[in-house]
């Protein structure tokens, strides 16, 4: 666990993400999703986006950004929770400098043995700097598999 | 928008055709996420998993749609969280649903608080969690 917490609060460099409309129609289409704000351009184009939006949990998909140093257990990795704080909706067309860092580290014993819990908060900001949004994912390590 | 809503509603209820292996392997390429545990059983099984689980991501875009199919063009989600309880398998039927916690006044509008849950056959809360959305006046 302390091997984790050397690198609390290292933030990765920011990464740039375009967003794509073909990206978001993929999306949309794997997670069986009809919204004509998602698919139909020119439908988008007339409400108050002016492009197609990107679903809700589409920002899971941006790079983040590696934090230097960090490697994370290839097998036995568990997503425990999410979590999204939006500031304003993403669209095709925004390029988004996006970035991670680990904020916390803690460990619990249970029926399953010793579980690590990392804790890291991602954002995204535009390229005038304004915050777009956060996202907070807990993932959870078995140790000892 | 005239809709309102009231402490204890419960919001309009998604259910999701069966998920699918092709629907894995099509998140999977949407998502970027290709660990194996999603699409190869061998990888799976081994994995002490009994077979290709969904991504946990997948139930929440699911939620996500509810929320959306809720809000409309007009409202805004502003939080959406989860915890993901028990996986989800090729074959499960996924109901989202939700219920209004909270409605608050805000200066651009009216500010709805739900609790929300996707569940699988028969009763299992697979996903559970929150949200908020601002419906502008």
């Amino acid at each position: 666990m302390s091997d984790f917490e050397a690198y609390l609060g290292k933030p990765s460099r920011p990464v740039k993400n375009e967003v794509e409309k073909g990206a978001i129609r993929k999306f949309a289409q794997a997670i069986g999703d009809n919204n004509p704000l998602y698919n139909d351009e020119d439908y988008a184009r007339n409400t108050r986006f002016g492009a197609l939006v990107a679903p809700p949990t589409f920002s899971r998909t941006f790079d983040y950004g590696a934090i230097e140093g960090l490697s994370l257990p290839p097998d036995g990795l568990i997503h425990g929770e999410q979590s999204f704080t939006y500031y304003r909706p993403v669209v095709a067309g925004d390029v988004l400098f996006c970035s991670s860092q680990l904020t916390r580290v803690f460990q619990r014993s249970g029926r399953l043995g010793t579980m690590v819990f990392l804790v890291f908060e991602n954002s995204a900001v535009d390229s005038s700097d304004r915050l777009v949004l956060k996202e907070t994912s807990t993932v959870i390590y078995r140790k000892g598999r | 928008m005239s809709v309102s809503y009231k402490v204890g509603q419960e919001l309009p209820k998604l259910v999701k055709p069966p998920v699918t292996r092709t629907q894995l392997v099509m998140y999977s390429g949407a998502s970027g996420d290709f660990n194996p545990i999603h699409t190869v059983d061998e990888y799976a099984k081994a994995a002490g998993l009994g077979g290709v689980i969904a991504h946990g991501m997948l139930t929440m875009a699911f939620l996500g749609q509810m929320l959306t199919d809720t809000i409309g063009d007009e409202g805004t989600l502003e939080t959406f969280s989860v915890r993901f309880r028990e996986m989800v398998r090729p074959g499960d039927v996924v109901t989202c649903e939700g219920r209004v916690v909270e409605v608050e006044q805000a200066t651009d509008g009216e500010r709805i608080h739900c609790d929300i849950q996707a569940t699988t056959a028969p009763d299992t809360v697979v996903v559970s969690g929150s949200a908020t959305f601002l419906l502008s006046q």
